[in-house]
């Protein structure tokens, strides 16, 4: 069935904490049911946990946002139940390709080995995603959704949080024992506590025009550097399903954002690179300006800041709605430990290292890319120019050729979560690292190593049996990977494995200790460590 | 490594004059994109970014900006 999520108006209902007698109280309240938003509900529910999801609207994200969802990503829509949607729907992509003028100078293949099961990425609009997973969320029962219930009030006091609620039907408060607060880049919350996002906005203007036709470009993103079609600036151009197509087209500072946007204006644009009889429809037209900031910390007392709220990027490597689904399934697990009484409080300052340090990768690398697409200064320019003339001839400079550096998982190499390896180890799966996928044989079925990870902690091990995990809280399971199972013996590549070797994969499915050998008691220590009592 | 900074070149004045002949007639802007060009084939050979950040230093020293990049601060 056909469902258009752009459209979809969800029902306010009131709710009785409106007319209690007494604040109710909720031990975690998410505000916005952005893709952050909801993936941090849904996996708080997961782990059991009740939540309380605010949202000031009554419908999902509309036009022209997130598109290029990646790997990891898809990884951890997985988990929360919802990955095979995404996958369907999307349009499933890996190969970029870069041109000067009309020459093509570069191209990058963003997954060349085979043995995952998820693609590098797919492309599929934001509303389609924040879709499936609200369907997701509505499936859970311990998520409550608050439709039209805008937070205006934050104060924090005595181990609570008290949030101010606006409603159609006027205002009421509650209490929280924490706060997540996903609520986009403008972030009231944020201003509510005084606090600010900085960083630096570049100066440049881009005309992003979503439109619907046939076409058959292959599902690849193409970036042209000065264009015939449109020269002296660059062109960007994706594949999203339902025959619709992305294209960026970069305007410089001095264009009329709002003269820009007016179809006479946009429709020989989108012209000049199809072709004067192309056919094609306007889907929705924006012009953009694009910044890349953060606030300094990412955890205030008990209210914490995940996603644009806390973090914002241009979009050139996909890094800002990928970044903060990281971001959720970050603060997700710890959380949820914390309100179990299972970990002490002060795991969620793990949270604002963690994604703090990477906040700042992803910030580097598109700070990086915009600085190649819209110099900054003459040399800039100059270098530019140069580095593209070269890549046609010199291979070095296709490397620096830089249209934008597509979202990679973080690895929290200098996580305190870490227990360092004693043990002797290659591969890239190093403690901080996202676990990799592997292709295994089970019960001469094929499956996933992922997929049998699952979430809470647990340990994979690689042997012909089956160890007895050490009694633990929060509990370990085993997964034990024999060689019948590996049969290609690829996650014995990629974990650097020999009989016995074990690792401990943190609920978001990140590495936080191995050795050679199972050993119950340092796993008892490296649980500890993992979960803050360390 | 260290950057090296004693004579290195055989033949000096050959190298100058070489130099300065790429440059001939070119107004600034050509000669800019020369430069770049030829920067970026040099820094490719030497290959070892830690020589390359020494001799950024070593160009870069005493010179006080006094432009301005086409970036601006925010505060959201
Ligand atoms: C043109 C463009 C292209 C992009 N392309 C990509 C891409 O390809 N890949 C990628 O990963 N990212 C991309 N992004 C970035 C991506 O869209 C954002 O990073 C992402 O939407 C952030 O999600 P979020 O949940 O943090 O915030 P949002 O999506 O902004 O959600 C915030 C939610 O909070 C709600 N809210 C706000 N205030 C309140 C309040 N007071 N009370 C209650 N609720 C409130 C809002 O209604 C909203 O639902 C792109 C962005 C743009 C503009």
């Amino acid at each position: 069935m056909h469902v258009d999520y752009q459209s979809l108006r969800f029902e306010y209902r009131r709710s009785p904490d409106q007319s209690a007698a007494q604040m109710a109280h909720h031990p975690v309240v998410v505000v916005g049911a952005g893709p952050v938003g909801l993936a941090t509900a849904i996996d708080l529910a997961q782990s059991g946990q009740r939540v309380l999801l605010l949202d000031d609207d009554r419908c999902l994200s509309h036009g022209s946002r997130a598109i290029c969802f990646a790997k990891r990503t898809l990884e951890i829509f997985d988990r929360l139940g919802c990955g095979d949607r995404m996958v369907e729907k999307g349009i499933t992509w890996k190969l970029g390709r870069v041109f000067h003028r009309d020459e093509p100078v570069y191209s990058f293949d963003l997954l060349p080995e085979g043995g995952h099961r998820r693609p590098a990425f797919i492309n599929l609009q934001q509303y389609y995603v924040e879709g499936f997973l609200l369907d997701r969320a509505r499936s859970l029962p311990e998520i409550e959704i608050r439709w039209d219930n805008r937070v205006s009030g934050i104060v924090q006091s005595a181990g609570k949080v008290e949030l101010t609620v606006e409603t159609p039907e006027g205002e009421y408060r509650l209490l929280a024992d924490y706060v997540v607060a996903a609520d986009g880049a403008r972030s009231p919350i944020r201003k509510a506590l005084g606090l600010e996002s900085k960083g630096r906005s570049f100066r440049d203007r881009f005309l992003i025009a979503d439109v619907r036709m046939k076409a058959d470009f292959p599902a690849e993103r193409w970036f042209w550097f000065d264009p015939p079609f449109h020269p002296n600036q660059s062109v960007l151009l994706h594949s999203q399903p339902d025959g619709v197509w992305r294209i960026d087209f970069q305007l410089g500072w001095d264009a009329d954002p709002v003269a820009e946007r007016a179809p006479e204006r946009v429709i020989p644009r989108v012209r000049a690179l199809l072709g004067q009889e192309a056919e094609f429809e306007l889907e929705w037209v924006s012009v953009y300006t694009f910044s890349c900031l953060r606030m300094e910390r990412f955890r205030h007392g008990r209210v914490i800041f995940a996603g644009d709220a806390a973090h914002g990027v241009s979009p050139f490597g996909a890094r800002g709605a990928n970044g903060g689904i990281q971001d959720a399934e970050n603060i997700a697990w710890k959380l949820a430990l914390v309100l179990r009484g299972e970990a002490p409080d002060s795991l969620l300052d793990s949270y604002d290292m963690e994604r703090a340090a990477a906040a700042d990768e992803n910030i580097l690398n598109s700070t990086r890319s915009t600085d190649f697409i819209t110099p900054k200064n003459e040399a800039s320019r100059a270098f530019r120019d140069a580095t593209l003339d070269l890549a046609k001839d010199c291979a070095f400079a296709r490397r620096l050729v830089n249209s934008g550096r597509l979202s990679m998982p973080s690895t929290y190499r200098d996580s305190p979560l870490n227990t360092p390896d004693a043990d002797t180890f290659s591969g890239a799966v190093v403690p901080g690292a996202p676990a990799l996928d592997a292709p295994l044989m089970v019960d001469g079925a094929s499956d996933w190593l992922l997929r049998r990870l699952g979430g809470g902690f647990t340990l994979l091990h690689f042997a012909e049996e089956a160890p007895v995990p050490p009694d633990t809280v929060p509990p370990i399971r085993v997964v034990t990977v024999t060689s019948a199972e590996d049969a290609e013996g690829i996650a014995a590549r990629r974990y650097d494995t020999q009989p016995g070797t074990t690792y401990l994969i943190r609920p978001d499915q990140h590495v936080c200790a191995r050795w050679r050998r199972f050993d119950p008691d340092a796993v008892r220590v490296a649980l500890d460590r993992a979960t803050g009592r360390g | 490594m260290m950057l090296n900074t004693e004579p290195n070149i055989a033949a000096p004045d050959d190298f100058y004059e070489a130099l300065l002949a790429i440059h001939q007639d070119l107004t600034p802007e050509q000669s800019r994109a020369v430069d770049a060009r030829l920067i970026l084939l040099l820094c490719n050979h030497i290959g070892d970014l830690d020589v390359l950040r020494q001799a950024m230093a070593r160009a870069r020293e005493g010179i006080e900006p006094a432009g301005r990049d086409a970036i601006i601060a925010i505060q959201a």
